[in-house]
């Protein structure tokens, strides 16, 4: 687990704090890790955008924010658009397929993006707000970052205990989207749209 | 005496710093909070109502500011252990009752969660800029004490201390946090109630005729009673004497303000903490503190690979400054850089302390965010030249 | 009452009743001569000895100014704390040990301008504390400025050409926010006063005596009014006793009458019944009750 900077961001509503917290407590309260969550607060933070840096790591993390996030997640247009650039070069880009379009991604930073159409399948599973509970296990598939046991109980303690059955489902449908995911298929065919776009 | 375990919250917790100060202060016996919303300290006394009513204690939440902070040491003489939580603009209207904590001895806790100002400034987001109102904001001369945590683990652990330090010296308080410690989520580690010692109260154990309420029998702190006791003892503002009389003397005055003072100031190496590291080979020492300390590690690391000798040197403890540390170190080394979200504050402290025998680099920042690492970096490289 | 009390009221050297409830050892007062605050402090004593109070429980707490000093010279756990904030501390005081009865003992600048704010919102939480409030219509302390309580057209030191400014009526107020015991009475009236803070004593909630008291160095002197003796002409002349008036109807005027009398008197529940209630509804077997005093102390 060495040290991962991590963004994850969308709107108000899509559980993206929840989705950091999850994740910030498997790695230092379930894992032998350490985890910082950092979160925009105040008017900007109630409804639109939303987002929250995680950093994870074996030692403990002295400088709070991320500069250039290894992984992002994103659950929204705007917020594609505006924090897409930042990611690091080799990075992973995770997507709600059905919410973003992955436009002018550079080439040359050989970034590994995976989608998933997170809130449709958390709607077949019942409830549109475990979507962020699809997305966290989708990461933990393909991030292989964190134990995805010690993921799962995060998820089990972090939420109600009425929906709690409901996000480990969600958990654990995102976990196996993840685990058969390759990289690149969604943005092959966004790529080409930009290229067209650009002659 | 060991902590109540009713109000220890024992285990593992992803928690942020509000929410850690909060336990802290219920570890730490606090049975009473008095508060007034406010952004970003809010999250303290909404953990605080929605815990102590299973725990066994009392939060109001007053009409402003000037009411919760003195509502919280009317609790104190009533004998609870209180607290009162706020930031910037809140911090300022409390100044009075700082004062008047600092002149009665009422043991209490005054947690600012800083954010940017002046005035209305920056809600939520930080700065470091109440460091010098933490210890002068009243009028006339009294001492106080101030910590400034840098995690959520901090602002669990030094709440207890704060409280601890409060009972010690029958003073207030200061809990310096700042916005990114108290919105900032980590691990925070809450032992079980046996491991977390607390300081009693300094209750008198004196009869009726015996006990004058501000004599200290030799001791630089005198003892406390509760109201409802039998002591029927005043308490004022104005100057006293022992007995707690009003006293307009200058001589009166002379004893008590120096007393006030002296009991934190000649105490101040044992209250004095700090992390240190990397001190003995150091050229140049960055001195920082709260938040600023996590991002000045950064540029420490960085300057330490590069093959600079830097030290490293946290202020745990803002006030009593800990000036006998700087001195020394300002003999053996070239410079003092201090990072800080404000305009230059404990900087003038560190010079002061300093004395002209080293360097001090202040490296300002207005707030709102935290400085870049590579700006500290830039800084440290230059006063190792 | 307590036993000391009790053999020093039996005592024939004792020459004033209400000495022992006094410091004597802090006398002379500081009080102008003719000035009304020695003689409500009287009729407290009178209620303590009348209702059997026991003293022990009892904590006197006061803000600034020339009643802000009462604190320093009752025998009582007592505090003289800072300017208009006597009620939230003696709210503070109250919480932590319910088994306190809170006096606050303050003037009409302490309580009603700078303190304003926390006398009506203590009278709307009905927090238990009992609240006389000398009313002397200026600020003495300080050499005789505007009250908010000042009549229409008086003259004082920042008013040197006559007030202009409407002032507060504080039985009306204090009853619209929600006391549930509101009576004037003026130092004319030693016996009724005596007699409605012993009433307080047995309310539950926030109760509220105004005492209309006269500062002859300052109010009276200034306003042409005469000294302190043609002050409790003017009240024993003017004063209306009306129980039960309406408090819409018994603002003051400079020379008119004063309406006095106890003018609400009534229940409700009071914070701490409220707070009980309203967690051991939401909490249920949950809720602790808040801990006893001596818990901080080792």
């Amino acid at each position: 687990m060495q040290l991962t900077e991590i963004r994850i961001a969308g709107f108000g509503g899509q559980g993206v704090i929840l989705s950091a917290m999850v994740l910030g407590k498997a790695a230092s309260i379930f894992e032998k890790g350490y985890a910082t969550v950092t979160q925009n607060f105040g008017p900007e933070a109630r409804g639109g955008a939303c987002s929250a840096q995680l950093i994870i790591s074996d030692t403990p993390v002295a400088y709070p924010y991320v500069t250039q996030p290894d992984i992002m997640v994103v659950m929204s247009q705007e917020a594609y658009n505006r924090f897409a650039p930042e990611l690091k070069d080799g990075g992973t880009l995770i997507v709600e397929q059905d919410l973003v379009r992955v436009t002018g991604l550079d080439k040359k930073k050989e970034i590994k993006v995976y989608g998933i159409p997170a809130t449709r399948i958390a709607e077949s599973l019942g409830k549109k707000m475990v979507l962020n509970s699809v997305m966290v296990g989708f990461f933990t598939a393909l991030t292989g970052l964190l134990d995805p046991d010690a993921v799962r109980k995060a998820v089990a303690d972090s939420v109600p205990s009425n929906f709690r059955e409901l996000n480990l489902q969600a958990f654990d449908k995102g976990f196996e989207c993840g685990s058969t995911a390759s990289p690149n298929t969604v943005e092959t065919e966004l790529e080409a749209e930009s290229v067209t776009e650009a002659g | 005496m060991k902590a109540d375990p009713r109000g220890v919250l024992t285990g593992e917790h992803f928690i942020d710093g509000d929410h850690a100060c909060c336990e802290g202060a219920l570890a730490a016996g606090a049975r009473f909070a008095a508060g007034y919303p406010i952004t970003p300290s809010t999250e303290v006394v909404e953990r605080f109502a929605a815990r102590v009513p299973t725990v066994g204690g009392t939060f109001i939440q007053m009409e402003d500011e000037l009411a919760a902070s003195i509502t919280l040491q009317g609790a104190v003489w009533g004998g609870a252990k209180a607290f009162t939580v706020t930031s910037g603009p809140g911090f300022s209207l409390m100044m009075e009752h700082i004062g008047y904590a600092a002149m009665t001895e009422t043991p209490c806790v005054f947690v600012d969660v800083q954010r940017g100002g002046p005035s209305t400034g920056l809600p939520t987001l930080p700065a470091q800029a109440d460091m010098m109102q933490a210890r002068w904001g009243s009028h006339g001369d009294y001492a106080v004490i101030a910590l400034c945590p840098n995690s959520p683990q901090e602002c669990f652990d030094l709440t207890i201390k704060a409280f601890n330090l409060a009972e010690e010296f029958r003073v207030p308080v200061m809990f310096m946090m700042d916005e990114v410690v108290g919105h900032m989520t980590e691990k925070v580690v809450i032992p079980p109630a046996d491991q977390i010692e607390v300081t009693p109260r300094k209750h008198t154990k004196k009869s009726v005729e015996e006990f004058e309420p501000y004599n200290t029998n030799g001791d630089m702190v005198p003892e406390i009673a509760h109201a409802g006791e039998g002591y029927k003892f005043h308490v004022t503002g104005l100057t006293h004497d022992e007995r707690g009389y009003p006293n307009m003397t200058p001589q009166t005055q002379d004893r008590l303000v120096r007393r006030l003072q002296n009991k934190i100031t000649s105490a101040a190496d044992r209250i004095a903490m700090f992390e240190e590291a990397d001190l003995n080979d150091a050229d140049v020492v960055v001195v920082s503190y709260g938040i600023t300390s996590r991002v000045a590690q950064r540029a420490i690391d960085t300057a330490r690979e590069q093959g600079l000798k830097v030290g490293k040197l946290r202020l745990i403890t803002a006030w009593p400054f800990p000036e006998k540390k700087i001195r020394e170190l300002a003999g053996r080394v070239k410079a003092f850089v201090v990072p800080e979200l404000n305009l230059g504050q404990m900087a003038l402290e560190v010079e002061r302390a300093a004395g002209g025998q080293a360097k001090t680099f202040s490296l300002t920042h207005a707030g709102g965010s935290v400085h870049h690492p590579e700006d500290i970096l830039k800084v440290i490289v230059e006063a190792s030249r | 009452m307590s036993t000391d009390l009790n053999t020093a009221l039996l005592n024939d050297d004792v020459a004033n009743p209400v000495e022992p409830f006094l410091r004597t050892d802090r006398m002379p007062h500081i009080w102008c001569p003719g000035c009304g605050i020695g003689t409500t402090v009287n009729c407290f004593a009178r209620a303590l000895i009348e209702s059997k109070v026991d003293l022990q429980s009892l904590a006197l707490v006061s803000g600034i100014g020339c009643t802000g000093r009462v604190a320093g010279y009752v025998a009582l756990d007592s505090f003289h704390t800072t300017h208009g904030r006597a009620i939230p501390f003696a709210t503070g005081l109250k919480l932590a040990n319910p088994k306190l009865n809170v006096v606050v003992y303050s003037g009409d600048g302490d309580l009603a301008a700078i303190g304003g704010n926390h006398l009506i919102h203590a009278a709307r939480r009905n927090i238990d504390l009992k609240v006389i409030c000398v009313n002397n219509l200026i600020y003495a302390m300080t050499g005789g400025q505007t009250a908010p309580t000042t009549p229409d057209h008086a003259t004082t030191s920042t008013n040197p050409y006559g007030t202009f400014e409407p002032s507060f009526n504080l039985p009306h107020l204090v009853e619209a926010a929600g006391a549930v015991y509101v009576a004037r009475w003026t130092t004319f009236h030693v016996r009724q006063l005596a007699r409605a803070i012993g009433e307080a004593f047995h309310k539950k909630g926030f109760s509220f005596i105004e005492v209309i008291s006269p500062c002859p160095t300052l109010y009276q002197r200034r306003n042409k009014l005469g000294d302190g003796l043609d002050t409790m002409k003017y009240y024993k002349a003017k004063s209306k006793v009306r129980n039960g008036a309406p408090t819409s109807d018994v603002g003051l005027t400079i020379s008119g009458e004063i309406i006095v009398g106890k003018f609400v008197d009534r229940d409700r529940p009071d914070y701490q019944n409220l707070m009980h209630a309203q967690y051991v509804d939401s909490l249920g077997d949950r809720f602790v009750e808040p801990m006893e005093a001596e818990a901080v102390c080792s």
